[in-house]
């Protein structure tokens, strides 16, 4: 048998040699003796394979550490608080009062944030309203520039160490110790300065006010009046705006329009007479605005004090003698205030007020306002004393003389003075860097105080978030260095168990919750330094004035940016327009046409502006219609030198253009006037202001035609057909939509409108609109979903054509009268029915909803603009520039970089990217939360339950917003009402059919100069 | 008793011959490029890097870069686009039309014509795409099935009517010229020694053999695409002017302007056609193909364009004064003495004054006249389009929101860049192609004995050339003009 054939697979098998052997059973050959063979002595160069793999494996582990796993903050609660529902929003009730205006309100928080700050509808005071500065108070708790640790000399120190030095030092301080503040509404803070005084009894506390209305009080035995202008017939202001920065515009514009609203079922209201030097924003809104120099103030005071109580001295003007008439035909029904700084015209009007029987009606004595009570001669003293050496030490509780005093230069020498200089203040500005400590204070929304504005009406605020930084309540400080161990908030629980009846712990509860409450906490005010005067006094201090010569100087307060405390590193507010200017970013020279024609002055052009005694400033020209002949004005709050990288060097410093006179600070003066080679754009919103005669804008009628026949007010453009004239909506080439469920409708009664802004802060906050800067507002950029347009009249009219000819009636029509009337109209998206931008977006991206509302697909659009072209009422808004991410918005915008800033940001709503379009939503995120919270409930949203931020926001309910397809809505029922009479849409001859109504402004006056 | 035909000049001077038409035209692309050629080339190569740059910054940074506002969101970029769109109108005049209507005369400058039309096309659809705040999603405008769920483009919106008559147009001008061009690349592809020439051009010439089946289906698809661009040459810009048209903004809202804006096109067309001609035929020395002749007949129609336009003007403010419309009427006022009023005189001067002295045989017949009168009417051209956009839209109908509009850098450095976008594809277009259509070109050349066309020419005794040319095989039987006399 022969064996099965047998191969080999190769010839070294059949050899089968020892290396063969070895090798057939390791799986792997050797290394290629690379090494050996390309050997090098050197032991460190590494072989090419290494050097390849390690190259390899750097490349590829450099690659993945660039791949970072991005980072998500969101961390989920461990222990959910109970009240804390994420996307769900809290609201508490608080209190915002930063020494000038009081606002009740409540703060909307988001996951513990505070996102945004409405009116308290329950108080009695503010009645659901908040100011411009008060809706933007809440970016300020977000702040970069607060100081977030307590400093010595500037640099961080340990808490302790602080208190301890501080406790040591007030204790071994020589001479008088004093507490700077501006005016303190806090009950049971005064108790604790008092309680510290005690502890220190050298202790005097001091409150200024940086516009202030010392006079006032030294007029009124050392309480403000408080003043119901809804039960006075007449108004008469002598340069008091008191719908704008005047005391507390927030209560006098609701009591104001309650006298100023009409309807066919009330058709009068109040006439309001101003007399003033600048067109305040109360001056836009008087029926007879009167413009006058600052030293005829008193002149006219004391003419109308003659005119009332004297019975006539014969050489009073016209419209004093005029506005005497009616006064005194309206005893007990009438009002007069004062602006002024001087006591003897507050003395006179006092007096006025007296005999015209006021005083019990529209002028409360009883239960008096608190909210100034600054004293210009305690401060001036204490500067005195400090550049003296006579003070020992000094605490600065939000208070910044340093900048906003006009001695701010002897305010600095006197800090370099005391031995002991502590700030409370929230940040090291001008005057708390140069203070040795400095232990920053809480922001409200994260404090706990009370407030009694006035007599008798209590408020509360608690803290709506942790502290954000190692700060602490300036209350708590005091009370450390004063030696009391309890914390605030349980002093200020003790003190309040005085004032609350009934079972404590239930009515402490409800007023936390309301926020608001009654009763009284404060103590006396403090009396002016200064005495009162008599009205003899008065009436001879007027009469011997010293006659003024040159051009004079007006120093004013923006409604924005106010005295520039906190509101200067707030870019909502720098950048909210100012309603009569509509300038942004800045201050300037405001100035009549007729001396800026004189003196070759253009616009812009930067003017150097010296008073006597003090550094002249630079600031460009306005040319300001009604500006009284002879005068100039100057807004002051601006040129900060330390506020943040937002407010600093944002304008000129006015301050030190004011005066000290008789112990008070006099806001006029007389200016010499240079022009300078340099220009300075100033970044207005609006720069054609007049109407142009367009009646089918805005529509105005006087009171008298009103009563005569309320539907022949409002001009309706019709279309000729072969039918006859038309109704624009009855000619039309498209279908109507049909609205089955809602119909969301909005109304703007622009009686009731007095142009505050307070809506476009509100839209700005709620919506996160971008702040884009001043250089992005000159470029006419501004983001704003809804402004306010603001018209002055002309001479010139549509009459004139004839005579005149078209093209220089054209042209005449573009000039403002001297003293114009002024007309404000908000305007936003007006959610057109037949709307021109829908049609002409190639992609979709703006589309009709079934409930009327014109809607935006941020996602959707390409952004071609052609809807913004074709927007007759020109409310869209482009992002030119990604305003979140590109640096150079960082300053202005910082809100949207910082994770700090971003937590201000409203979740709710999209932050939209650079090159999409944007526009008014009419809060569509407001209405599909509150649809759905009447789901839930199987029912349909009640009325007043969707309301958009702006009708939220609005002080005087001008903007009205909700259903149209239920007829019990007031919107619904505004729109019947009014329909024919004085409702009317903007350019309706279009046929855009808007889903907003406006309602005709009504003039008590003789002749409208809108429309003449 | 019978009537005899005046003996038509010449289409083309200088006694040349078929092969002379080669030569002449072939020798551009052969020869090593010249230095005016390259002087030129860099120029527009600069322009072209401002272009990219300016571009660069325009979707790095954002929309913002230019120079508009809240008021004005169509300035320079709308405005560039109308005129780039206008610009390429005369290129299919020229070949379509004129074509349909047998003009002879298009056959020499209807290459350049038509090269000029696509590359100004180009640069017009840069715009749309480069105006929008987020091109990078350009492509939303196509009515593309998606995977975005029932999004779809909105038919009611000119813009989109706009993409349609933009990529026909484009596209349909492109095949044209494309076509015309094979029979000339097959030529210079026989004629190729390079060899990246031979190959480039075997490629561009798709296989052209010249036979008769070949010309035959040349001459239909021809005829085809003319008479399919014709409708072209008015459809495109009519919807161009509904952008405007069917818009509310005063001023836009006009019916008249599609066959307004359909002259106004033909009228800058030929503006710029002569400004290229001008150049191309000296620069290339082309005299002979392009002659005095051409450019009077193109005076003539820009100048009867030109006059239309104006018409149009008058009728606007005929209309707006007619309609009693305050918006309207205020629109029309504010453009001629508003603060806008020297674009719009500058307008009226250069599109209404200026080509009515081509009335004047002496200006119509003149080089450097025709030159600069070209030139003028490109830039009240621009104006027109700067007037209509800005203008209309900077004071509409609130008050409150009317504002001023100024370019930015980044504008100027857009528009100036298309220009250099626009020569360096037109200088690379000349130096690469035949500017002038050989294979129609010779279809007229004059016939006679004498000085007729030869198949082969007399090159070669060119020093000779004061002989008559005589030599050769006539393209046709001499021709007795006089002989029934």
């Amino acid at each position: 048998m022969q064996d099965s054939p047998k191969y080999w697979k190769g010839i070294e098998e059949l050899e089968n040699s020892p290396e063969f052997t070895k090798n057939a059973f390791s799986e792997f050959g050797d290394f290629l003796p690379m090494k050996e063979a390309h050997g090098s002595s050197d032991a460190s160069v590494a072989p090419r394979r290494d050097f390849l793999k390690l190259m390899g494996f750097g490349i590829a582990a450099a690659t993945l550490a660039s791949c970072e796993t991005p980072i998500r903050k969101a961390i989920p609660y461990l222990n959910k608080p109970e009240e804390v529902d994420p996307g769900i929003a809290n609201f508490y009730a608080s209190t915002y009062f930063n020494g000038s205006d009081y606002n009740s309100i409540l703060v909307k928080t988001r996951e513990g944030r505070p996102i945004k700050l409405e009116g308290n509808p329950e108080s009695p005071i503010t009645r659901g309203g908040l100011s411009a500065r008060a809706q933007a108070a809440v970016l300020n708790l977000y702040d970069k520039g607060r100081l977030q640790h307590f400093t010595i000399k500037g640099n961080k120190a340990d808490k302790d160490k602080v208190d301890q030095e501080i406790r040591a030092k007030l204790a071994s301080a020589t001479g008088r110790i004093a507490i700077v503040s501006p005016t303190i509404i806090s009950p049971s803070t005064k108790k604790v300065i008092a309680e510290f005084a005690a502890r220190y009894p050298n202790t005097e506390h001091v409150m200024y006010d940086a516009n202030s209305q010392s006079a006032l009080l030294r007029a009124n035995g050392g309480v403000l009046p408080a003043y119901d202008f809804s039960k006075a017939d007449i108004i008469v202001s002598l340069g008091a705006d008191f719908l704008g920065t005047w005391i507390s515009p927030v209560e006098y514009a609701p009591q104001y329009i309650t006298n100023r609203k009409v309807s066919s079922e009330k058709k009068s209201m109040s006439r309001h007479y101003q007399f003033e030097t600048m067109l305040t924003l109360t001056g836009s809104n008087a029926d007879v605005r009167v413009p006058i120099k600052p030293s005829e103030m008193g002149s006219t005071t004391l003419a109308l004090y003659n005119e009332i109580v004297g019975g006539g001295s014969g050489n009073a003007s016209k419209e004093v003698k005029k506005v005497a008439t009616e006064l005194k035909a309206a005893r007990g029904r009438s009002l007069v205030v004062s602006g002024s700084n001087d006591v003897a015209i507050q003395t006179l009007v006092a007096a006025i007020n007296q005999s015209l029987g006021n005083v019990g009606a529209s002028v409360d004595l009883t239960s008096p306002s608190l909210v100034r009570q600054g004293d210009d001669a305690r401060l001036l003293r204490l500067v005195n004393d400090m550049n003296a050496g006579s003070v020992g030490a000094v605490i600065f509780y939000n208070a910044n003389p340093a900048y906003d005093h006009p001695l701010a230069e002897k305010v600095k020498s006197g800090i370099a003075k005391v031995p002991v200089s502590i700030s409370l203040n929230d940040r090291l500005d001008e005057t708390g860097a140069l203070c040795y400590y400095a232990c920053p204070d809480h922001n409200f929304l994260e404090s706990w105080n009370d407030f009694e504005p006035k007599r008798g009406y209590l408020s509360l605020s608690q803290p709506a978030i942790s502290p954000l930084f190692a700060t602490r309540q300036a209350q708590d400080s005091l009370l450390v260095w004063a030696g009391n161990p309890k914390s605030y908030y349980n002093y200020l629980r003790d003190s309040w168990r005085g004032v609350l009846t009934g079972d404590f712990q239930k009515a402490w509860d409800k007023a936390v919750h309301d926020g608001v409450a009654v009763g009284t906490l404060s103590p006396a005010t403090q009396a002016q330094l200064a005495p009162a005067m008599s009205v003899d006094q008065a009436v001879s201090a007027v009469s011997s004035a010293p006659k003024v010569n040159g051009v004079e100087l007006c120093l004013y307060e923006k409604v924005g940016i106010g005295s520039g405390s906190c509101e200067a590193n707030n870019p909502w507010l720098q950048e909210l327009p100012d309603p009569v200017t509509k300038a942004t970013w800045g201050n300037y020279v405001a100035v009549p046409r007729d001396m800026a024609v004189t003196n070759k002055w253009e616009q812009n052009d930067v003017l150097r502006v010296s008073v006597n005694g003090a550094k002249p400033i630079e600031l460009p020209v306005l040319i300001q219609p009604g500006q009284a002949k002879g005068t100039v004005s100057i807004a002051i709050g601006y040129g900060r030198e330390k506020a943040g990288r937002v407010g600093d060097k944002v304008g000129a410093n006015a301050y030190p253009l004011a005066v000290v006179r008789d112990n008070s600070l006099v806001y006029s003066n007389v200016v010499t006037l240079e022009k300078t080679d340099a220009t300075s754009p100033i970044a207005q919103t609006q720069t054609h202001h007049t109407i142009m005669d367009r009646k089918s804008v805005v529509q105005e009628a006087t009171l008298a035609q009103y009563i005569k026949n309320p539907k022949e007010v409002t001009e309706y453009e019709t279309i000729s057909t072969p039918d006859g004239p038309q109704k624009p909506n009855k000619v039309s080439l498209w279908q109507d939509y049909e609205y089955k469920n809602h119909h969301w409708g909005m109304a703007i009664d622009l009686n009731s409108c007095i142009g505050c802004g307070s809506c476009v802060i509100g839209c700005q906050v709620e919506n996160n609109v971008a702040v884009v800067g001043k250089q992005e507002v000159i470029n006419r950029r501004e983001m704003h979903w809804l402004r306010i347009d603001r018209y002055y009249s002309s001479d010139a009219h549509k009459e004139d054509f004839e005579e005149k000819g078209k093209l220089s009636t054209y042209e005449a029509m573009e000039h403002p009268s001297e003293n114009p009337s002024v007309i404000f109209q908000p305007m936003m998206c007006q959610h057109c029915n037949h709307a021109p931008c829908e049609t002409v977006c190639p992609v979709l991206a703006t589309t009709h909803s079934s409930e009327g509302l014109n809607q935006m697909t941020y996602n959707r659009c390409v952004g071609t603009r052609y809807c913004a072209n074709n927007c007759p009422y020109k409310v869209r808004r482009f992002n030119w520039f990604s305003y979140y991410s590109n640096e150079k918005f960082e300053d202005v915008n910082s809100h949207m970089f910082t994770d700090l800033g971003r937590m201000v940001l409203n979740p709710d709503v999209t932050v939209r990217a650079r090159g999409v379009m944007e526009k008014c939503s009419f809060c569509v995120q407001r209405i599909q939360l509150a649809k759905l919270e009447a789901k839930k409930e199987k029912r349909r949203p009640k009325d007043g339950e969707v309301v958009t931020a702006c009708a939220q926001s609005c002080p005087t309910q001008a903007i009205t917003f909700g259903d149209l397809r239920d007829p019990e809505t007031r919107v619904a029922q505004i729109w019947r009402r009014e329909d024919g009479e004085r409702a009317f849409k903007v350019i309706d001859s279009i046929n855009t059919q808007p889903n907003i109504t406006y309602l005709t402004k009504i003039r008590n006056r003789d002749k409208s100069e809108f429309n003449a | 008793m019978q009537h005899v035909s005046p003996v038509r000049e010449p289409l083309v001077t200088g006694g040349k011959t078929y092969h002379d038409v080669t030569q002449d035209i072939c020798r551009q692309v052969e020869a090593k490029p010249n230095i005016r050629w390259m002087a030129a080339l860099s120029v527009a190569l600069f322009f072209l890097g401002v272009f990219l740059y300016s571009v660069y910054r325009t979707l790095w940074y954002g929309i913002g870069e230019w120079g508009l506002n809240k008021t004005v969101g169509w300035a320079w970029d709308i405005t560039n686009f109308v005129w780039w769109v206008g610009i390429g109108h005369a290129g299919t005049l020229i070949s379509a039309v004129l074509l349909l209507f047998r003009q002879k005369w298009r056959s020499s400058i209807n290459r350049a014509a038509e090269a000029m039309t696509i590359f100004a096309v180009i640069c017009a659809a840069m715009f749309p795409v480069l105006h929008m705040g987020r091109p990078w999603l350009a492509y939303w405008v196509f009515p593309l099935q998606n995977t975005f769920g029932s999004l779809w483009v909105n038919f009611n919106s000119p813009l989109l009517w706009d993409v349609f008559a933009i990529s026909t147009y484009f596209t349909v001008s492109l095949v044209f010229w494309y076509t015309g061009l094979v029979p000339d690349f097959a030529t210079i592809r026989d004629r190729a020694k390079g060899p990246i020439a031979k190959v480039a051009y075997s490629l561009l010439s798709f296989g052209w053999k010249g036979s008769a089946k070949h010309w035959s289906r040349y001459e239909t698809v021809s005829l085809i695409l003319a008479g399919v661009s014709t409708p072209l040459v008015l459809s495109v810009h009519t919807i161009v002017s509904m952008d405007f048209a069917t818009s509310v903004v005063p001023g836009w809202h006009t019916t008249i302007f599609p066959p307004y804006f359909v002259a106004g096109a033909i009228f800058s067309g030929f503006a710029m056609v002569l400004t290229l001609m001008l150049i191309t035929r000296v620069v290339f020395k082309l005299e002979d193909y392009i002659t005095l002749e051409h450019i009077a007949l193109m005076n003539k129609i820009m100048m009867v364009t030109g006059s239309i336009v104006g018409v149009a003007y008058i009728t606007e403010f005929f209309i707006a004064w007619y309609s009693q419309v305050e918006f309207e009427q205020y629109a029309f006022i504010n453009r001629a003495t508003g603060p806008y009023w020297w674009a719009y005189w500058s307008m009226m001067t250069c599109n209404v004054i200026s080509p009515q002295l081509v009335w004047i045989r002496r200006i119509r017949y003149s080089i450097p006249a025709t030159f600069v009168l070209s030139i003028i009417v490109n830039i009240g051209m621009w104006f027109e389009r700067f007037v209509i956009i800005v203008t209309s839209l900077h004071r509409d109908y609130l008050p409150s929101s009317w504002v001023m509009f100024s370019p930015s850098i980044i504008d100027i450095g857009i528009y100036v860049g298309t220009l250099g976008l626009f020569f360096t594809l037109f200088l690379l277009f000349a130096k690469f192609f035949p500017v002038v259509n050989m294979a129609e070109v010779k279809t007229i050349l004059k016939y006679t004995v004498d000085n007729g066309p030869t198949y082969t020419g007399n090159h070669g005794h060119h020093d000779q050339a004061h002989q008559p040319a005589t030599h050769g095989v006539p393209a046709s039987a001499p021709v007795n003009y006089d002989k029934h006399e």
